[in-house]
């Protein structure tokens, strides 16, 4: 395809977006090729490294494959099969997003004191993240015309036959999706392993940071935290596959028909209601349990719980504006103009999100120190580390939403006599408006719950959910970390609720 | 951005409840917008506290501070080692006017690198002797002592080590717990190094990284100890306190083993305040630090319910603690406590 100019904006866009992305990386790598050579191996060819990476690995290892088959198989049952209360389901499937993972760690922490280690951060981290795999498998379901499988059908296959045949491997590019999102998120995750008092990379990043700001020993250990992020992004490319999901055809697409659950319901609905139950129920209540404890004792609640709610909700709306905005070039060009060039810009974005948050924080304090003073501690910075963080969750869904816009419909337009700009509004966005929202409100989300960047960069005197929480529940205040705890889950579930409509609207 | 704002006109029905919802958080942010626009600049004319002391405390000192001054506060919260060497990577422009830390060696970071300003000679005079470096380039504001917290169900008290360094030996293995990660648990490391030398401080890390139960902080070892997943644990004495003048739902079942003897485990820790050589606002700085070491700001100290000891003369810490010249603390001298060759040796022992 000839590159138009408009084309070739957009590239410049997305590549500026990427070079952004990729300030962190400026950062550390340099400091960490500082290191001597024979210094650096010394350093990270250490039993200690070597536990910190099989705790990394084993945690990647059982928690993505998990929260793929929970995910999928929940998924399917709601979206396929004669599951009772379908409607109610796909809420409440959805409602672990709006709990954030280390509200539901300290949950975990004071229901069962026992559960920590290894078993105590797989079970949180899966039950936390199973709605990544969840929602954009659920929504393609919905999307996907079920002719090929009916077709499959009458050409004599079994019902499952068929599903594995001519469902699954469309599902390929959700699944993938999502496994990265939460092998991401694994990666960088904090809140979740120091409770569960798991070492991985990213606490132990931490715990360099605590000793000694930026040293050279934490940017060696984020590259080897970088070279696993690399690996699962080269996984998910093999992994997404390139197969066609939108259809274009004549009529509206058919329902698709029920998979007849029949014996299967009770065993079904057991699974579900105890998915439920450890996913939302237990943190729920005992964030409630502590809540009403911190009434009991008084005077907890105070004026300063409005302000951080009212800073921590704009930061959330900034954060999610600049991320969608970040990924949209990106997500058009990868759409329309696949090729080698526009995939390695995808790629390069997801690169610095896999940074846990306290690496691209030190990085950009580093950054605007020595060459843009005047941005040093302003809201401006935390925003820009925001949408190098959370990028991907934005990329993802835009991706699919994009994907539902095949060029064929923008092109009938054009050749109806739209303008580019009219194709835009009166074709495309309609298509993509329901991902657009969705990337905002998973990145609003994530900008709820940030810790680490946020500590680093903010102005003076701006304090949120997440870092009060924090600061309550690392001192083991469970009554004074509540109510933060409530509130974050508060605003969290219209987001949540907004996610769910979006599933219900990919058609 | 821009493709943003131009999707108002979505013609379908079905978009237009989304795009009512979209608004949703956008009208929320804009109401919200006036009061987050002024939360997310620092206050101009503001003096800039930069304290990894407890919250309670440096708020309770800035309040008081203000009320009696008239001088705006800010507070910049932080960990004692990671703040040091951030102000270091600020350098000549760093934001902060004052600095204070729970334990010395992070103000030593900033010290070496040549960034504090000498402290007026009337604030040293405020405090007893022996709590400020001979440099006159920072001052202590509180202090706190190392204990050995036991619980009583599990041990008795005449089979509690005598020495903090006998906590090495096999027949502790697995029975006692830490914080090696916190700057607490560093500043007591630093205090063992200076008193006992590497080679025996390394053979205890050693001992420390195969042997003892790791928490994430002082508070996470005392309920450790008290729910009796070890016997004993090392930590600062005020968390313990703490929580016996509250509810004693962390310390219920527990004692404290003060080491005594000028052992390495009698360690007494000293809360540190500096100015900032770079600060535009020297006097008002020098006046803070001048209001926190006086019998009003220490008494402040005291009020707050933190048990840390009280350093400037003329005002009794809390009654609960045994007098701090009392604890027959070693021989350090806490104005060379090196942070960075603890956390060298913490490294090779595999802790770090």
């Amino acid at each position: 395809m000839p590159a138009s100019s408009r084309a070739r904006g957009v590239a410049v866009a997305a590549a500026l977006v990427a070079a952004v992305t990729l300030l962190p990386l400026l950062v550390v790598i340099p400091d960490a090729l500082s290191a001597e050579p024979g210094e650096a191996a010394r350093y990270l060819l250490r039993p200690r490294v070597g536990e910190l990476l099989t705790h990394t690995g084993m945690l990647v290892a059982v928690t993505v494959p998990a929260t793929v088959v929970v995910g999928v198989l929940a998924a399917w049952l709601v979206e396929r099969s004669t599951l009772p209360w379908a409607g109610v389901w796909r809420t409440l499937l959805l409602a672990p997003l709006a709990v954030p993972a280390f509200v539901s760690a300290y949950a975990w922490v004071t229901v069962a004191p026992w559960l920590t280690g290894f078993w105590g951060a797989a079970l949180v981290t899966t039950l936390a993240y199973f709605p990544f795999v969840f929602l954009p498998v659920a929504a393609l379901l919905r999307a996907l015309d079920p002719g090929d499988e009916e077709a499959a059908r009458s050409l004599g296959l079994s019902p499952a036959a068929a599903v594995v045949r001519t469902v699954l491997p469309r599902l390929r590019p959700a699944v993938s999706g999502g496994a990265l999102l939460v092998a991401l998120h694994l990666l960088a995750e904090y809140g979740v392993l120091e409770m569960m008092r798991f070492q991985t990379f990213t606490t132990a990043i931490m715990q360099q940071y605590a000793v000694g700001f930026s040293d050279t020993t934490s940017s060696l250990l984020a590259s080897v935290l970088l070279t696993l992020c690399l690996v699962a992004l080269v996984l998910d490319l093999v992994a997404r596959g390139r197969h066609r999901v939108a259809r274009v055809g004549s009529g509206v697409q058919r329902r698709a028909v029920p998979a007849v659950l029949g014996a299967w319901t009770a065993p079904v609905l057991l699974f579900l209601s105890a998915l439920v139950a450890l996913s939302v129920a237990v943190p729920v209540a005992t964030v409630v349990r502590w809540l009403l404890h911190a009434l009991d004792a008084g005077d907890r609640l105070d004026l300063g719980l409005v302000q951080v709610t009212l800073s921590t909700l704009g930061l959330a709306v900034l954060g999610a504006l600049a991320a969608v905005a970040a990924a949209l070039p990106g997500a058009w060009l990868l759409n329309r103009h696949r090729s080698g060039l526009t995939l390695l810009l995808e790629r390069t974005t997801f690169i610095a999100s896999a940074l846990p948050g306290v690496v691209v924080g030190l990085a950009l304090v580093t950054l605007a120190v020595r060459w843009a003073r005047p941005v040093y501690q302003t809201v401006g910075l935390l925003v820009v580390a925001y949408a190098i963080l959370f990028l991907p969750r934005a990329m993802v869904s835009l991706r699919a939403g994009l994907a539902a816009a095949p060029p064929e419909l923008s092109e009938a337009g054009r050749s109806l006599g739209l303008s580019g700009g009219a194709t835009l509004v009166r074709v495309v966005l309609p298509l993509v408006a329901p991902s657009v929202l969705t990337a905002l409100v998973l990145v609003a989300l994530a900008v709820n719950t940030e810790l680490t960047a946020t500590l680093l960069l903010a102005p003076t005197g701006t304090d949120t959910l997440a870092l009060a929480f924090w600061r309550q529940a690392s001192e083991l205040d469970y009554a004074a970390a509540a109510p933060y705890a409530a509130v974050m889950i508060i605003l969290s579930v219209p987001l949540t609720m907004l996610l769910r409509r979006q599933i219900l609207e990919e058609r | 951005m821009t493709t943003m704002k131009r999707k108002a006109p979505v013609p379908q029905r079905r978009h237009l409840g989304l795009a009512a919802l979209l608004t949703l958080p956008l009208t929320l942010a804009a109401c919200a917008g006036g009061s987050a626009e002024e939360a997310f600049e620092a206050e101009p004319g503001a003096l800039q506290i930069y304290s990894s002391q407890h919250r309670d405390v440096t708020e309770a000192w800035a309040a008081a501070f203000t009320e009696s001054t008239g001088i705006k506060t800010q507070v910049r919260e932080g960990q004692d080692a990671s703040m040091g060497h951030m102000i270091v990577e600020e350098g000549d422009a760093s934001p902060a006017d004052v600095f204070l830390t729970e334990n010395s060696p992070a103000m030593t970071i900033v010290e070496r690198a040549g960034l504090l300003a000498p402290v007026d000679e009337q604030t040293l005079g405020q405090l007893g002797e022996g709590l400020a470096p001979s440099s006159g380039r920072w001052t202590a504001i509180a202090a706190r002592s190392t204990v050995l917290v036991y619980n009583t169900d599990e041990i008795s008290e005449d089979e509690l080590p005598s020495s903090i360094m006998d906590l090495a030996d096999a027949e502790w293995a697995g029975r006692w717990g830490g914080a090696p990660g916190g700057a607490d648990f560093q500043a007591i490391v630093a205090g063992m190094l200076s008193d006992r030398g590497e080679q025996e401080t390394q053979a205890w890390l050693d001992a420390l990284a195969d042997n003892a139960e790791i928490y994430q902080n002082n508070i996470a070892t005392m309920q450790a100890v008290n729910a009796g997943e070890v016997p004993v644990g090392i930590m600062y004495h005020y968390y313990w306190y703490r929580d016996q003048a509250g509810d004693k739902a962390g310390s219920a079942s527990t004692k404290l083993h003060y080491f005594g003897n000028q052992d390495p485990g009698a360690f007494v820790s000293l809360s540190a305040g500096g100015v900032l050589a770079s600060s535009d606002m020297a006097e008002e700085a020098q006046q803070f630090l001048a209001y926190i070491t006086s019998p009003e700001g220490q008494q402040v100290l005291v009020d707050s319910g933190s048990m840390e000891y009280a350093v400037g003369t003329g005002v009794e810490s809390d009654p609960a603690l045994p007098p701090l010249d009392s604890l027959d603390a070693p021989p350090v001298d806490p104005f060379t406590l090196n942070s960075d060759d603890v956390v060298t040796l913490m490294t090779d022992a595999g802790i770090l």
